[in-house]
């Protein structure tokens, strides 16, 4: 599904290396989980694999199902299959979440060749998987994250990639901020999209998110580099002992 | 006291070039009109108030040429069931238009009003327009009231069923319109104003609108889409007690547009809110001067002003909300934002206070910038392409003013208009 290789990133208006050679494989049905102290480069790896400006590739690679995916705009990105829930999700006044949403769903059918989902069998299927992340009329109404919750924003992103059934779906930090409630909400959401042709990166801090959502899974990124690679018990151990054992281990 | 030597001449080079039309009960006001601009003399560039926007053109004695546009979509308000009054080059053409006649209101033209001798409209011809001449003057209204050589006066006696709409057609390369209405509406008297069209290659227009006590009037007006035409527009607004005035100006193209608007709350507890979005592309230059003046206790005002440039347009917001004494509990609000396409483009703001009462809640705010990478960012991972991204993160920018309208169906004819700009310059 996704296949990165020894992908090296720098910060395009300064001499900063973040990202220093990342290998990584995530196969379609899987969950991958990926850990690693603040400042380590989690967010950089999410942003350069969606397209955001600002990061310089200077090494590696990043497939998407054989597809070289850094060559390709953001929307491009989007349409063969890439979704980033935002660790920050963007507040867009003036434009309603309910346009956001079928305006997206509608340009990702259309580039890829399909026809666009008539008004209302789009509301029909917004306002079914509204309901299951507990999403009420007034939010998809309201302009785009625009005085969401924490939680709202968070739970405002797993209903768009509900809608857009991407086949790699990245989760920055969607447990930061959340109480438990909204968490097991999140992950529920996140547990109904779990299927054999999609694969998830899901970028936690805390153990507690992946006791709902299994990772199949867990890598460690400190400095720019994954440096530890093993199965949910690595995560374990990170809630239990934190990161200092595992880099002092890996030095 | 005399005027400066060159300003003096480009007045006398400018009155001389015109005569005043016949004016009956109108004579009076035409007449103090031509003696106020010959006072004040036409704007310079070196007035105050003239200093981000260039007079010369819409004061030289021949309008510049400006070629007629043929727009290929059906003109604004015409899906609306409506009166309408057509002005082609600034002639009423009683063929195009329907007749005058409508329950609530009515509707006489000012052409008519110069050869009688008795007509409500004379208490309210050029009043308005001279008491706005301070503190600012405004020599080009002044000029208007002297020599508008029609339009029409509309009184409001009821809830008018369905709105009065203007189309001012622009037909002729070289037109030059001085037209000027005016408005009474009647205690808790209702109606809707439209207005759409370029009118002429320079057009000079002015509106006086007198809100009785519990009034309403609602102005939306569109000023065409011709790229070479020249609009300097007054409207002067007196509120009463409870009355409320709500305006709407969509400015599409025009090399030079200056709106002012004076509006003036004299009654407790009334509301005025003017708002202009305008979108500009190249030679482009458009200019909203606002004052407002509070003088009643209670009233409300809303200014919302937002510009889209590009290619080297240029924007120009003067605002003013000027509080009387006394004027407590005033609930002021001005807002005046454009957003740059490019480097190119500019936005020149004076947003002013002045408040001599002191228990009142005013706020200005004025910024430029460009598009919110991180919200054009943010649409584009989810799928959106990057121009689609571009044109609904505008139209968001535009969202505040438009919303002003209180018509759904007019602000959507609007919105359709905004979205067909953008998409012609993808
Ligand atoms: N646009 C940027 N400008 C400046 N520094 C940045 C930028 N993006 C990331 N960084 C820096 O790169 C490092 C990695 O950041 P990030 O990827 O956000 O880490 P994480 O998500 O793992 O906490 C940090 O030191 C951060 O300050
Ligand atoms: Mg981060």
């Amino acid at each position: 599904m996704l296949e990165i290789k020894n992908l090296h990133v720098k910060l395009e208006d300064e001499d900063k290396q973040i990202l220093k050679g990342v290998d990584l494989k995530v196969e379609a049905g899987k969950v991958h989980a990926i850990m690693g102290p603040n400042g380590s480069g989690k967010s950089t790896l999410s942003y350069v694999l969606s397209g955001r400006d600002g990061y310089e590739v200077t090494e590696g690679s990043a497939e998407l199902e054989g597809e070289d995916i850094l060559e390709l705009e953001p929307e491009e990105r989007a349409a063969a299959g890439m979704f980033l829930a935002f660790q920050y999700p963007v507040e867009i006044p003036g434009v309603g979440n309910m346009t956001f949403l079928r305006t997206a769903v509608n340009a990702q059918r259309k580039a890829r060749g399909e026809d666009e989902l008539s008004a209302s069998d789009f509301l029909k299927e917004v306002r079914a998987k509204a309901k299951t992340l507990k999403i009420d009329a007034d939010m998809l109404k309201r302009p785009v994250n625009v005085g969401f919750s924490g939680g709202e924003k968070k739970r405002n992103e797993i209903l768009q990639m509900a809608m857009l059934e991407p086949k790699l779906c990245i989760l920055d930090e969607t447990d930061s901020g959340l109480d438990v409630d909204a968490m097991k909400l999140v992950a529920e959401g996140v547990n109904a999209l779990r299927d054999e042709g999609r694969g998830f990166l899901v970028i936690t801090h805390y153990q507690r998110l992946l006791d709902h959502i299994k990772p199949d899974v867990v890598h460690i990124l400190a400095g720019g580099r994954i440096v530890k690679t093993g199965g949910p018990e690595l995560a374990l151990e990170v809630e239990n002992n934190g990161y200092a054992g595992i880099l002092a281990e890996e030095a | 006291m005399a005027l400066p030597e060159v300003k003096q001449s480009a007045t006398e080079a400018r009155l001389s070039a015109l005569t005043l039309p016949e004016s009956g009960c109108l004579k009076a006001a035409r007449q103090a009109a031509l003696s106020r601009v010959q006072t004040m003399g036409l704007p310079s560039r070196r007035d105050e108030y003239w200093k981000y926007t260039k007079p010369d053109t819409l004061v030289q004695a021949e309008a510049p040429k400006a070629a007629v546009f043929h727009a290929d979509e059906t003109p604004m308000f015409n899906a609306f069931d409506r009166l309408n009054i057509v002005f082609v080059d600034g002639v009423f053409d009683a063929e195009a238009s329907d007749d005058l006649s409508l329950e609530g209101v009515t509707i006489d033209r000012i052409e008519d009003i110069c050869c009688k001798d008795i007509h409500w409209a004379k208490d309210l011809y050029g009043v308005l327009e001279a008491r706005g001449q301070t503190p600012v003057e405004r020599p080009l209204a002044a000029l208007n009231t002297a020599f508008a050589s029609d339009g029409v006066a509309i009184r409001v006696t009821g809830k008018v069923s369905k709105p009065v709409n203007f189309t001012y057609v622009h037909s002729d390369e070289n037109s030059d319109a001085i037209l000027h209405h005016v408005i009474r509406v009647e205690s808790g008297a209702e109606v809707t104003i439209l207005e759409n069209g370029p009118a002429a290659s320079r057009f000079n227009k002015c509106m006086e609108i007198d809100i009785a006590d519990g009034g309403k009037l609602h102005l939306v007006r569109a000023q065409g889409r011709d790229h070479e035409r020249r609009a300097a527009t007054h409207l002067f607004a007196r509120l009463g007690t409870e009355s409320v005035f709500k305006s709407f100006t969509l400015t599409v193209n025009g090399v030079l547009t200056r709106n002012e608007a004076v509006i003036e709350l004299t009654g407790d507890d009334a509301v005025a809110h003017i708002a202009g979005a305008c979108v500009g592309d190249g030679d482009f230059h458009h200019d909203d001067t606002v004052f407002i003046t509070h003088d009643a206790v209670n009233c409300e005002s809303r200014q919302v002003f937002k510009k889209v440039l590009r290619n080297g347009a240029t924007g120009v917001f003067q605002g003013k909300i000027l509080v009387k004494e006394g004027a407590q509990k005033t609930d002021g609000y001005q807002i005046s934002q454009s957003l740059l396409l490019d480097d190119d483009s500019q936005f020149l703001a004076k947003p002013e206070l002045e408040i001599y009462a002191d228990d009142v809640a005013c706020s200005h705010g004025s910024t430029s910038g460009a598009i919110d990478e991180e919200g054009l960012f943010y649409l584009r991972s989810r799928g959106v392409p990057h121009a689609e991204a571009t044109d609904l993160m505008t139209l968001a920018f535009l969202a505040e003013a438009v919303d002003e309208i209180e018509d759904a169906e007019i602000a959507a004819d609007i919105v359709s208009r905004l979205e067909g700009w953008l998409a012609r310059r993808r």
